[in-house]
């Protein structure tokens, strides 16, 4: 080659071009298919195209090298100057303009030419032929052609001001034609006269075949250029084939390939068309990767299981190896099976090599799964540029489950349900203290009406756990905060659920227990269900004894009902919890075995507030609350009773007889409760203590609770009407109660008064702990976050 | 080489009568008088075998390095095998398992 000097705006528009049509990034070689297009764009007579590539050595080395490249490229400006086409002319000819591309796919030419090129008017002229972004495909095609036919004036193929010079004679199938073309290698024709090409192009050519030899070939071939790459896709020549093309054969095969790459072309064409990124996927290119997505999955959260996903990317003929390859870039969370986003990376991936792009080694980032599936959505509008280890799997909403095939999964499912187990422990661990807490909070005051819908809780979270068990194991993709997102989700359901739920069985407590503590959402109320249940376990008859909670000292609360109560006041007393509830193991033959802790359990849960109400009502909270077993217990039913659900009279019952102690009973309960909320239920137990120490001062004792409350649960019986069971064990209570109405009645106002306040330091309470439950949350999100960004790392 | 492999294999394979959980091997006692090199046996769950064969020049790897190694060999080898292009027998052409072996002897070495 001779020696070739170049400006420096040369060079850089020179040096750009070539790197366009280098895409296989080997920085030495351009791409012959790119660089024919680009001479395509040149709008410059087949003849002088084909001039130039001789001149440059092209042919003779069978590839454009740089230097080649640059050679053509200052050959082309030459020849669209107006020069002769010479050798020497390419360093003769002074204050060349630059090689001017029309419309050539890449915008990025005429960007170029745009803002290289000297010749403003040619640009001008130019940019008004320019065909919108390659992107575009067959669109463009159309308005391509329509565009070069409009400019068009002449043929002239030396006048770099003709853009546009055979668009009129191009033939709508030119440009398939054309891509033809432009695939057979110029290069190998350097010796074809003008009628050589004529064969070529004799597609476009049957309209021009006989006008000027090249141009309406050139114009038509603008559009094209991009979709040579489709053509790839689907025909079997490569890009850098150099193919010779018959007329026939060609016609046969635009036709060809246009029908059968329709899809791919497109594929092909948008992903040529990114220049500056190559690994980008276009908006059309996504979704088309989401249709095939919905041919294999319907659901678009769902997974594609490893098998079907390679049938799919077996069919595009590539070797295994290749997609094996592909395969490991794009299951980006390794777990066997493809998301949306890692479907659409893998069949990016798929078409660029198939369009001779060279595998990376590592995913680009514009191909990176979302890293965390935090939106559920199934949407896959926003190219997977996230980076991101989609650690849990992404976007794997339980609803996968079904999808996945186990099989596939298993390892990534062992994996990361694993992980998710493990967190879950952690999670149900820090659950755990939190709901005892809080149940040392709740049952305060079971007559408080807290009422807690908590109470219920061991059976809904038992379903919960169910659930999230569910929800883990099927979706190995859920990211790591989904179990979180999961568990919101839960935790609504699950207050909903305690709520409407009565603190049933104890063997539900036990149960819920646990199950609460996975649900970390809901820990606390958990918790404080457990607790609840527990206590009232081993009041009620039917708690399956639940974990053993806090030995309530108090008295008062025979029932665990009582317990609840106790424990949530006697966490910070500690002192008080007179067993009054019993923890459910210790359940005192309580005079009302018949009242189950239910009641007392529900209450509890409910009570935030109930704390508060343990002075006033210690032995109401736990389980009697609905009872409105003696004055005191009224007036915690009164508010409390009404906000509880308990509707197991045996809680009630016990409650009440716990509660008669009242503060002792509080205090019990309050212990009992929980000794983990303690913090919190010790300051408030004291304070629910201090005030509400009814005259139940005789530490709880279970009988005299009973017979108490009794008493108490007639008025509050009438009260609380709610409490069904209760009012069953009131109502029979009641024939001998109404002896002491009318001392009750002050009795009963006044601890409706400490009732009350009791239950408004507890919902207080309650608040508080509820925000700082949504903290903790929030926290184990951020933390799970910076887990998942970790993990890829620390497998290596 | 291959014979002492062998005898590992062999003798991992009674040991999973016994204890089939048993996870890691420390197959050292395999020490030729020429040949100085110590074997490691690794088994997974699902019955497959690593086996890694250790210059004893180098200064004799602690346990818990053999142990990590072996993890991250089963961490990329189950990588290797979600992969569904990948059939089980097939010699692992995965650039990504291979990178990693190759880091781990260069760490280790």
């Amino acid at each position: 080659m001779e020696g070739l000097t170049l400006s420096d705006a040369e060079q850089k528009y020179y040096s750009d071009l070539f790197s366009y049509c280098d895409i296989e990034s080997t920085k030495k070689v351009a791409a012959n298919g790119r660089v024919l297009e680009l001479f395509r764009a040149a709008q410059l007579p087949n003849d002088v195209v084909l001039q130039i590539m001789e001149l440059c050595g092209a042919t003779r080395l069978g590839y454009f090298g740089r230097s080649q490249f640059y050679i053509a490229l200052k050959l082309v400006a030459v020849a669209q100057s107006g020069f002769p086409l010479r050798v020497e002319s390419i360093n003769t000819v002074k204050d060349l303009p630059l090689p001017r591309f029309v419309a050539s796919k890449n915008e990025q030419e005429s960007r170029h030419a745009a803002s290289y090129s000297s010749d403003s008017e040619n640009q001008g002229s130019y940019s008004g032929v320019i065909p919108p972004p390659p992107g575009r495909g067959q669109v463009k095609k159309g308005s391509v052609s329509h565009d070069t036919v409009q400019p068009r004036t002449s043929a002239d193929q030396q006048e770099p001001a003709s853009p546009v010079v055979s668009p009129q004679q191009s033939p709508p199938t030119s440009p398939h034609t054309w891509r033809k073309h432009s695939r057979h290698p110029s290069g190998g024709n350097s010796e074809r006269p003008l009628t050589g090409p004529g064969p070529f192009w004799s597609p476009f050519g049957e309209a021009q075949s006989g006008s000027s030899a090249g141009d309406a070939v050139w114009s038509g071939h603008s559009p094209p250029p991009p979709q040579e790459t489709w053509v790839s896709f689907a025909d079997t020549p490569p890009t850098s084939t150099l193919l010779t093309m018959h007329p026939a054969s060609v016609q046969d095969q635009t036709t060809v390939r246009t029908v059968a790459s329709a899809t791919t072309a497109n594929e092909i064409r948008r992903q040529s068309s990114s220049y500056d990124d190559p690994w980008k996927i276009t908006d059309e290119q996504r979704q088309y990767y989401v249709n095939q997505f919905k041919t294999i999955q319907p659901d678009l959260n769902g997974f594609i299981p490893g098998s079907a996903a390679k049938e799919f990317f077996t069919k595009s003929k590539l070797p295994i190896l290749e997609l094996s390859h592909i395969w490991e870039l794009s299951d980006f969370d390794k777990d066997g099976a493809l998301t949306l986003d890692e479907f659409c990376a893998a069949f990016h991936l798929v078409v660029a090599r198939k369009n001779g792009y060279d595998l990376p080694e590592k995913l680009p980032e514009s191909l990176m799964p979302k890293l965390i599936d935090l939106e559920d959505s199934a949407d896959v509008g926003d190219q997977p540029g996230e980076v991101g280890y989609s650690g849990s799997p992404a976007e794997a909403p339980p609803s996968k489950s079904p999808s996945m095939p186990s099989l596939n999964q298993t390892w990534p499912e062992l994996n990361q349900s694993s992980e998710q187990w493990e967190t879950f422990s952690e999670r149900s661990s820090s659950s755990q203290t939190l709901t005892q807490f809080d149940s040392n909070i709740a049952p305060a005051d079971p007559d408080t009406a807290i009422v807690h819908p908590v109470p219920i809780r061991m059976t809904p979270s038992k379903i919960h756990m169910q659930e999230m068990e569910l929800k883990r194991t099927g979706s190995d993709h859920t990211n790591p905060t989904s179990p979180l997102l999961v568990k919101p989700s839960d935790l609504s359901e699950e207050s909903k659920i305690n709520s409407s739920v009565k603190f049933a069985s104890g063997n539900t407590v036990a149960d819920g227990y646990s199950s609460s503590d996975s649900f970390t959402s809901d820990p606390e109320q958990i918790g404080n269900n457990v607790t609840h249940q527990r206590s009232h376990s081993g009041t009620s008859p039917d708690n399956t004894a639940p974990p053993p909670p806090p030995p309530r000292p108090q008295p008062s609360h025979s029932r665990s009902s009582s317990l609840d109560m106790n424990r949530t006041f006697a966490v910070t007393t500690g002192q008080q919890q007179a067993g009054v509830v019993a923890h459910p193991p210790a359940v005192p033959p309580r005079p009302q075995p018949s009242q189950a802790p239910g009641p007392v359990v529900h209450r509890p849960v409910d009570a935030d507030g109930l704390i508060t109400h343990t002075s006033t009502s210690p032995q109401q909270i736990p389980e009697q609350p609905n009872f409105a077993d003696f004055s005191q217990f009224e007036v915690f039913a009164a508010s409390n009773v009404n906000e509880e659900q308990d509707d197991e009279a045996e809680k009630h019952p016990e409650v009440l007889p716990v509660e008669k102690a009242s503060d002792p009973a509080s205090s019990l309960r309050v212990a009992k409760t929980d000794s983990k909320i303690e913090e919190k239920t010790a300051a408030s137990v004291p304070a629910n203590v201090s005030k509400g120490t009814t005259p139940l001062a005789p530490p709880p004792k279970p009988v005299r609770r009973r017979l108490k409350s009794e008493d108490e649960l007639r008025p509050e019986v009438d009260e609380h009407t709610q409490k069904t069971g209760v009012l069953a064990a009131v109502l029979a209570s009641q024939p001998s109660i109404p002896r002491s109405v009318g001392k009750d009645k002050k009795a009963i106002q006044a601890s409706i008064r400490r009732n009350k306040e009791t239950n408004t330091v507890l919902a207080r309470l309650n608040s508080e702990l509820q925000q700082q439950l949504k903290d903790v949350l929030e926290e184990r999100i951020s933390l799970e976050v910076q887990l998942e960004q970790l993990r890829p790392f620390s497998h290596l | 080489m291959v014979h002492t492999s062998l005898d590992v294999v062999d003798e991992k394979i009674s040991a999973m009568g016994k204890a089939l959980v048993d996870q890691r091997e420390l197959y050292l006692g395999l020490l030729y008088p020429t040949e100085d090199y110590k074997v490691y046996g690794y088994v997974t769950n699902s019955k497959v075998k690593f086996v890694m064969v250790v210059d004893s020049s180098n200064t004799a790897l602690r346990d818990n390095e053999i142990r990590s190694m072996f993890r991250k060999l089963h961490n990329s080898y189950t990588d290797v095998m979600c992969n569904p292009f990948y059939n089980p027998g097939d010699h692992i052409q995965s650039r990504a398992f291979d990178s990693m072996v190759t880091s781990m002897m260069i760490q280790v070495c």
